[in-house]
């Protein structure tokens, strides 16, 4: 295996130099941009733009993994967890250590100084591409695989214990603890009945009026005995006043029945009704 | 061109990154700034397999991304879990252990 040369091709100078400053602006919009969903938009475009710099490097195997795994599941779990947590969740302006701003900005700016200084300064060997380099020159996935499998195979056991860990930890610490017990059917129906002498009614109560005239919500019910029945106008209704006399029956005026309601349980008072009724028959 | 471009090109995004995490206070937007991070080494990673002709450049590659997405996904499950009790998304709120 002789090491050749690698030649650039002029399309792919094109593409770098395209690529490039494109790359670098959406990067430095996840710096600048107010609003996180613009952001993860700016992530996005660099990841893929990314993917194509690797194919156009003789990695397509790892540029498609790349718009798989991080445009396709990376990114949407960011936008999952953004509209969780609620996307207009802008940033804080006060700084809490002071002049963290232009410390972080300095300090970034430092570090890019001098890693372009390595970068410039390291004498690289002449590049030899992967034509010559291939073990046994077989296509791209295939070699990565020899040496994925070969070489590497107790790390990618490894990394499958990993991977296998984050998503059990990701299911616990998400998982959120019942604090009070469920409510089911039986136990609301056993809370009722307990709180049965305290006025509380089993049964639903009973709708409104309907008369030839009038069978709007805010005219109550007549009783067995002709009384009207108060609780079958809705409560809002009652609260506000807007109730109305039934048209027929007994007159009894509104006020008294609302007030009736309010001393005691209704369906005493309408209990007691009744044997009153009954005694003067 | 030179094949370095690429390198310098993976040393400007790290840099970014780095600097979106220390200025960023939305904590979503702060790991945002390490995925760069991670990108750019991955691209010098690509880069340097090219430049020495030998794959394993780009198997590192590969791990540093099945890494990533673990840690992508514990990451955002802490924000969520802090976002749960503290009704906020921000770095700066997570101060308990301030004395």
């Amino acid at each position: 295996m002789t090491p050749t040369g690698l030649e650039i091709s002029g399309g792919e100078t094109v593409l770098f130099w395209v690529i490039a400053p494109l790359m670098v602006l959406a990067a430095l919009g996840l710096l600048f941009v107010k609003r996180a969903v613009h952001a993860a938009m700016c992530l996005v475009f660099v990841m893929v733009s990314m993917a194509i710099l690797y194919i156009a490097q003789e990695a397509p195997f790892l540029g498609v993994v790349q718009v798989v795994v991080y445009t396709g599941a990376v990114m949407m779990l960011f936008l999952f967890v953004l509209m969780l947590v609620g996307v207009d969740a802008s940033d804080s302006l006060t700084e809490t250590i002071r002049g963290q701003r232009w410390i972080g900005l300095l300090i970034g700016i430092g570090l890019a100084a001098v890693l372009g200084g390595v970068v410039a300064n390291a004498a690289f060997p002449p590049a030899r591409g992967l034509e010559g380099g291939d073990p046994g020159g077989v296509a791209n996935p295939q070699a990565l695989a020899r040496v994925l499998f070969g070489d590497y195979v107790l790390a990618m056991e490894a990394v499958g214990v990993l991977l296998v860990t984050a998503a059990v930890g990701a299911l616990v610490l998400t998982h959120r603890r019942r604090l009070t017990p469920r409510k089911t059917q039986e136990s609301v129906a056993e809370a009722r009945i307990k709180a049965l002498p305290d006025g509380v009614i089993l049964t639903p109560l009973p709708s409104p009026g309907v008369y030839a005239r009038s069978n709007a919500m805010d005219t109550p019910a007549l009783g067995p005995d002709g009384e009207q029945v108060p609780q079958s106008v809705s409560r809002v209704l009652r609260i506000r006043g807007q109730e109305r006399p039934a048209p027929h029956g007994p007159a009894v005026v509104v006020s008294t029945s609302t007030a009736r309601e309010k001393t005691g349980s209704t369906r005493g008072t309408t209990a007691s009704a009744t044997t009153e009724s009954e005694r003067d028959a | 061109m030179d094949i370095t471009n690429y390198v310098v090109l993976a040393a400007v995004l790290f840099a970014i990154g780095a600097t979106t995490v220390l200025l960023r206070r939305n904590a979503i937007v702060v790991f945002m700034g390490v995925e760069l991070m991670l990108n750019a080494t991955n691209l010098a990673f690509v880069t340097f397999a090219r430049l020495h002709g030998d794959l394993t450049g780009q198997v590192l590659a590969f791990f540093v991304m099945v890494v990533a997405a673990a840690e992508v996904v514990v990451g955002l499950a802490i924000i969520v879990t802090i976002f749960r009790t503290r009704r906020s998304a921000s770095v700066d709120d997570v101060n308990l252990l301030k004395g």
